[in-house]
């Protein structure tokens, strides 16, 4: 990533691509954006970070004719456009690439890519125009993709360039792509961002919005900063730094590397043994992976996302059986005990997709706080749950972790993603568990959240808790782990201590080294 | 999409919007009155002095909501736990013949006190029991319990033609019906409630299963959000990956729901067998099993709502049967007609006027 050269923005017009003037709206008591003044240059990368509910989303959304602005004007070429809807967005020839793709799974890429724009009742003249357009459009931008693959079948990467391709087929000058990396390895990421400064070379204007400050070093050219709903700063990329980057998203000084001292491993408290384990079709995920982690230390399993990490942690926490193999903890077998066991063993598990699986967001807070050790006795005896002293706690939980806002009635949606990672992380942590296993602990979540949660997993480990850790970012597993595990299609390819440098580890996680 | 996630006060959300929504639901429905050359004021009229005009009227009013109270909390606790059974009305219909049984067992022995309790353990059961199957196979084959409890509900109507034409049948009788229940298999009326509000029951067969359902609806609501099951039963309902992270077990949880709200499907026959008939006949369910699926739907799952809901469906269906009475040109189809607008305004376009309120509320607190 950091090997690119920032290009010259080109083609500088008079009129900025898009003025947002004045821009103010509220949801309730929720005033998510105050009085937005930005310019985005024509043929430039701009982009735009903020922590999670800062408001970068919602003044996206109003751009791209998702929500109406209570006051303002959008200047699109120097004219003032009333964005009604997305469609209107589409004709004034902005394009927006979703975090979560907008696609039909099923279709092939030329029957995505047409959705919306058929152009008449019968499909087959559409289909060969379309065919000849998006021709001309992967030869143009460099985006090869073969039309008649259905979705499904795609790697995510590609998926994403079909989204950006979609756009384009709607004639999109002004393309604005929000947490365009999110899903994408590294290698996958960089392919992207040479995309877009193709797209930009050819005269488009892009904005990225994104809360990775390396991303923004690496690709923009301007960027502006949101801080709880108002737009703190813009300034040129080259004449920025990171460092000044964060204290303005987070409104202070942060600290961006880990403060940890020396680790000190005790006795084997989590140990794998020959574990493999299938997915639901039956393929192999996991192959014979076998490690230990020990009391007091931080075991980082870096690797690229869907190299089996995750059904590593899934059969570790009880909830996907494993084909065969041993996990021991504190040398008690445990492959076919339940999640709810596991707990009364001691291992909490913090994990990956908090949405899906760490908390249920229809539930207040409070509720939450409880998910999967509500059979505690502590928390009502008998059939009954004591909802006072789980509030209570919650209430404690709220302090501590200086959960925002302090309200353990308040519908877990309504909490921004870095507050809902902390409910979660509070939840495991405090249960003062033997063995902790964390997934993406800090995916989605702002830098103040990310610099305090790595801070209790440091914690942990030297209370003595053996902890697991799986992330795809190799700056997080690098800066907390005390040994590096490298997996790569299922198997452990090697192990490294972290001080090993980054391409040493990028060519491991490719499963070019070992 | 825009206005989703704004969030409103809770006599918006509970009281205005169900509120506008009867108010469209009526007015369409006198529409179509007029259009059937009607006057719609009068028939408006008919219809609620049909329903609470008289206390005989209250009465079956009253005696209808029973019913609905009980399928519609049957319906809610399933869906809880994120389970549309379908088969509350096959439920209800096996459960009458629990409560059946214990009935011509205990009647001649012992007062309707005693009868009572082992009835509602005996309707209870049933009902629990017809649920059990497609609970079963959806918890273990994952058969779809949509699909396998309208089946169940044909084959428990078979089942109980069978029973009382064969079985249960009293010899030498032409009607497909079991004996009369001496008093001690009956559940006595509820005069003395009506006469505290200075009115006279009649021949409104109101009864003690009314009393039966409030005392549901409370355990139903301390069951849901007070009970460590019922925690279980909405994260599954509402989230299955975050109940299989939780360490909730998907089988046990399902078969309980589906046990719980079969129990109280088979609960309503207490009613008209035990309250009003006095005997186990076809087709007494009478479609109060899928009125329990509006009702649940309308009182968003929650037994205070379900109350509420259970009561204007009363009312529709005593009001609307007096109002066909007076008016012959009003059919019983017609009266169909009206509760289906209901159904489709008050359950299915719930959320039809929450923008333009959203929008015309925020106006109002800005201002």
């Amino acid at each position: 990533m950091s090997g690119f050269r920032k290009g010259k923005a080109r083609r500088v017009s008079h009129n900025p691509a898009i003025e947002l003037v004045g821009i103010d709206k509220s949801f309730g008591a929720v005033h998510a954006n105050k009085n937005i003044h930005l310019k985005v240059e024509k043929g430039t990368i701009h982009g735009i970070i903020g922590e999670n509910g800062a408001g970068k989303s919602t003044l996206m959304s109003i751009l791209y004719g998702f929500y109406q602005a209570d006051r303002g004007e959008i200047r699109i070429n120097g004219h003032a456009f009333s964005i009604k809807d997305s469609q209107t967005a589409i004709a004034s020839g902005i394009g927006m690439v979703h975090q979560h793709f907008m696609l039909v799974e099923n279709f092939t890429v030329l029957e995505n890519i047409m959705l919306g724009a058929e152009g008449g009742q019968l499909l087959a003249k559409g289909v060969s125009s379309a065919r000849k357009e998006l021709k001309r459009l992967e030869d143009e931008y460099d985006l090869k993709v073969n039309p008649d693959a259905v979705i499904e079948d795609l790697p995510v990467g590609t998926q994403q360039r079909v989204e950006i391709l979609k756009a384009l087929y709607r004639g999109a000058d002004i393309l604005i792509l929000d947490e365009p990396t999110g899903v994408l390895t590294p290698a996958e990421a960089d392919h992207l961002f040479k995309v877009l400064k193709v797209l930009r070379d050819q005269g488009k204007t892009i904005i990225l919005i994104t809360h990775k400050l390396r991303e923004i070093m690496a690709i923009t050219d301007e960027v502006s900063v949101m801080r709880r709903g108002e737009m703190v700063a813009t300034r040129k990329t080259a004449e920025t730094t990171v460092e000044e980057l964060a204290e303005l998203m987070v409104g202070r000084r942060v600290l961006l590397r880990v403060e940890k001292g020396e680790a000190n491993p005790g006795k084997i408290l989590l140990s794998i043994k020959n574990l493999t384990v299938k997915d639901s079709r039956g393929v192999t995920m996991v192959d014979n992976v076998s490690f230990d982690v020990r009391e007091g230390e931080i075991v980082g399993i870096a690797g690229v996302a869907g190299n089996g990490q995750s059904e590593l942690l899934e059969a570790i926490a009880g909830i996907r059986k494993p084909a065969s193999g041993e996990i021991l903890i504190d040398g008690k077998p445990i492959a076919n005990a339940d999640p709810a066991r596991l707990r009364e063993l001691g291992l909490a598990h913090i994990p990956e997709d908090r949405h899906h699986m760490g908390l249920v967001l229809k539930f207040e807070e409070y509720e939450n706080a409880v998910l999967g050790y509500h059979r505690d006795p502590k928390y009502g005896k008998g059939a009954l749950l004591d909802l006072k002293a789980i509030q209570a706690e919650a209430v404690e939980k709220i302090e501590k972790y200086d959960i925002r806002p302090p309200n353990p009635r308040l519908k877990t949606a309504n909490f921004s993603g870095g507050n809902q990672q902390k409910i979660v992380v509070a939840r495991e942590i405090e249960r003062d568990p033997k063995a902790l296993i964390i997934g993406q602990p800090t995916r989605g979540v702002d830098i103040g959240a990310i610099e305090f949660i790595h801070r209790r997993i440091v914690e942990m480990r030297d209370a003595a808790k053996a902890i697991l850790l799986v992330s795809v970012e190799l700056d997080e597993i690098r800066s907390l782990s005390d040994r590096i595990i490298v997996m790569f299609a299922g198997k452990v390819v090697g192990e490294k201590t972290p001080e090993a440098d980054e391409q040493t580890l990028g060519l491991m996680m490719a499963g070019i080294a070992a | 999409m825009s206005t989703a996630s704004v969030p409103l006060p809770n006599w918006i959300n509970y009281g205005l919007i169900p509120l506008l929504n009867l108010i469209v639901a009526f007015f369409i429905s006198g529409l179509v009155v007029w259009w059937i050359g009607e006057n719609p004021f009068t028939a408006l009229r008919l219809l609620i002095e049909g329903a609470l005009g008289r206390g005989d009227a209250v009465g079956f009013t009253l005696f209808y909501t029973t019913s609905f109270i009980f399928t519609g909390l049957s319906v809610a606790v399933a869906f809880h736990a994120g389970l549309f059974n379908i088969g509350s009305e096959g439920q209800a219909y096996i459960g009458g013949l629990g409560a059946a049984l214990v009935a011509l067992a205990l009647d001649q022995y012992v007062p309707w006190y005693v009868t009572m309790p082992f009835a509602i353990i005996g309707a209870a059961l049933f009902g629990a029991g017809w649920a059990f199957i497609p609970a079963w196979l959806q918890a273990k084959r994952g058969s779809h319990i949509v699909i396998t409890t309208i089946m169940f509900n044909f084959i428990g109507a078979a089942l109980m033609v069978y029973l009382l034409v064969n079985v249960l049948i009293v010899p030498g009788k032409m009607a497909p019906e079991t004996r009369t229940f001496l008093p001690g298999g009956q559940l006595p009326k509820l005069d003395w409630l009506m006469a505290l509000f200075g009115a006279k029951l009649g021949p409104a067969p109101f009864n003690v299963s009314f009393i039966i359902a409030l005392v549901m609806c409370y355990l139903v609501w301390l069951l849901i959000w007070r009970t460590k099951l019922g925690y279980e039963m909405r994260t599954l309902g509402i989230s299955p990956s975050a109940a299989v992270y939780a360490g909730i077990p998907y089988s046990r949880t399902v078969i309980i729901a589906m046990l719980i709200s079969g129990g109280l499907a088979g609960m309503m026959a207490l009613n008209p067998v035990m309250g009003a008939s006095a005997r186990l006949q076809v087709e007494f369910v009478g479609g109060a099993g899928f009125v329990g699926i509006a009702v649940s739907l309308m009182g968003r799952s929650h037994p205070v709502g379900i109350i509420f809901a259970a009561l204007l469906f009363g009312i529709l269906y005593q009001g609307g049967a007096d109002l066909s009475f007076e008016m012959p040109n009003i059919t019983r189809e017609m009266i169909v007609v009206i509760q289906g607008l209901v159904i489709l305004f008050a359950g299915a376009l719930e959320y039809m006027f929450r923008p333009a309120l959203v929008h015309i509320y925020q106006r109002f607190k800005r201002a």
